[in-house]
């Protein structure tokens, strides 16, 4: 039998449900046109743990947590919890920094750049058509037998660090320790400091990351699977987000059209389109785009969190070496950093190839 | 003739090229596919049926195998 979360009404219940709550949730707080960002979120995190200094994005995100925690609980129940990796876990390191920095570069994970598109930012179409071309260049690699080798079994304990790390850092975001060094670091001005209520978001994060494990809710695999093999499953999903996003955003005049002023945004066509084409080659390479991957962690898959801790290691990189772009436009060594991304990315998708 | 794919331990969409391709170059016939994760296990069988394959689920332990048949 078929269960309804695999079914295109299953994604698509998905799909609008985290379109309407990263709505809503900026209603609440959160920055515009990033009700969720998961790049965004990460970095924020990186940041409160003082990973990295720039004071206006260090927020530790309760719905990062809610992501991981609900898959898990999901995956539990589901009898899906399967510990698992060893499927070439430094190369998955690596590929989440320059996933990171390349969305840090265009400012915003694949989920920022379909809700900046629901508020009107056209910026946004330029970062979507890089991360389509990122994944087209991901999926012939893919095609020509390009593949991270097999993971094995491993202990439940491995399987529980990531979501125990989240739950960690929630109890942190609670007791919220005032230390000598100033940790821990929460922004008081900036988009750090725009936050829906802290229950809320651990909520949303949570429902969203049940419903995501279900359905393998994925924006990189949606564009990929339709490249790959013509299908438009996981699309389907990926497009109710928007529509979701949109229905609210409209409903709540949260839509304003246009190329300037957009929030937290920068207008450098060529790297806003480069950026997100580094993020979308490095997620195609990794088999998931940054929310996948914390969905898949919280099944205990321990490359998936791998990836997550190249991640965090990647927002710390870009914004302690000036690689990250702001409203004011792109960083110093962004351009560079990206280069340098696609190159990496380029090569071991050239070269690690092997028969299964 | 069957032909066997062994997909365990392998994340999509690495299940999913290796029975597309095997349905590419036999077209007809019998083909199991072993998976061991539930995603590996819905996007094969869409795939498979949608290039009007028809697919039996057996659960064989902590592994699942999938016969596609044309």
């Amino acid at each position: 039998m078929v269960h309804f979360f695999a079914t295109r009404k299953g994604i698509v219940f998905t799909g609008l449900i985290i379109g309407i709550f990263a709505a809503l949730l900026q209603v609440l707080g959160n920055p515009a046109n990033m009700g969720i960002c998961v790049a965004c979120f990460l970095r924020d995190i990186t940041g409160a743990l003082g990973l990295h200094r720039a004071d206006v994005v260090q927020y530790l995100r309760p719905e990062i947590c809610g992501f991981v925690i609900g898959a898990l609980i999901s995956a539990l129940l589901a009898g899906e919890f399967r510990p698992r990796g060893g499927s070439s876990p430094l190369m998955r390191f690596m590929l989440g920094v320059f996933a990171m920095i390349g969305a840090l570069v265009f400012l915003g994970c694949p989920w920022r750049a379909i809700l900046r598109l629901a508020g009107g930012d056209l910026n946004a179409v330029i970062g979507l058509a890089g991360l389509t071309t990122g994944i087209y260049i991901g999926v012939q690699f893919i095609k020509s037998g390009y593949n991270l080798g097999r993971s094995q079994k491993t202990y439940t304990a491995s399987g529980l660090i990531l979501p125990g790390l989240a739950a960690v850092l929630f109890i942190l975001l609670l007791v919220k320790p005032e230390l000598k060094t100033g940790a821990l670091f929460l922004s008081v001005k900036g988009p750090g400091a725009m936050a829906a209520p802290v229950f809320i978001s651990l909520a949303a994060g949570l429902v969203i990351g049940m419903l995501a494990q279900k359905t393998r809710f994925c924006t990189m695999g949606s564009i990929r699977d339709v490249i790959l093999v013509r299908d438009f499953h996981l699309f389907s999903g990926v497009l109710a987000l928007f529509i979701g996003a949109v229905i609210i955003n409209l409903a709540l005049k949260q839509v304003h059209p246009g190329f300037a002023a957009q929030p937290v945004t920068h207008t450098d066509h060529l790297w806003n389109f480069l950026g997100m084409m580094l993020s979308g080659l490095a997620f195609a390479l990794a088999g998931g785009c940054p929310g996948r991957q914390l969905f898949m962690s919280g099944e205990g898959d321990c490359d998936a969190a791998i990836f997550v801790f190249g991640m965090i290691f990647g927002a710390a990189i870009a914004h302690n070496f000036a690689a990250a772009s702001s409203p004011k436009g792109v960083g110093q060594l962004g351009p560079l950093l990206v280069i340098i991304g696609l190159v990496f990315c380029l090569v071991i998708g050239f070269f690690m190839r092997k028969k299964l | 003739m069957n032909h066997k794919i062994d997909a365990r331990g392998l994340s999509c969409p690495q299940p999913v090229v290796l029975a597309r391709n095997k349905m590419d170059e036999v077209t007809s016939g019998k083909i199991e596919v072993i998976v061991d994760n539930q995603a590996a296990c819905d996007n094969v069988t869409r795939i498979a049926e949608k290039n009007g394959w028809a697919v039996t689920i057996a659960d064989e332990g902590e592994d699942t195998i999938l016969s596609l048949t044309k």
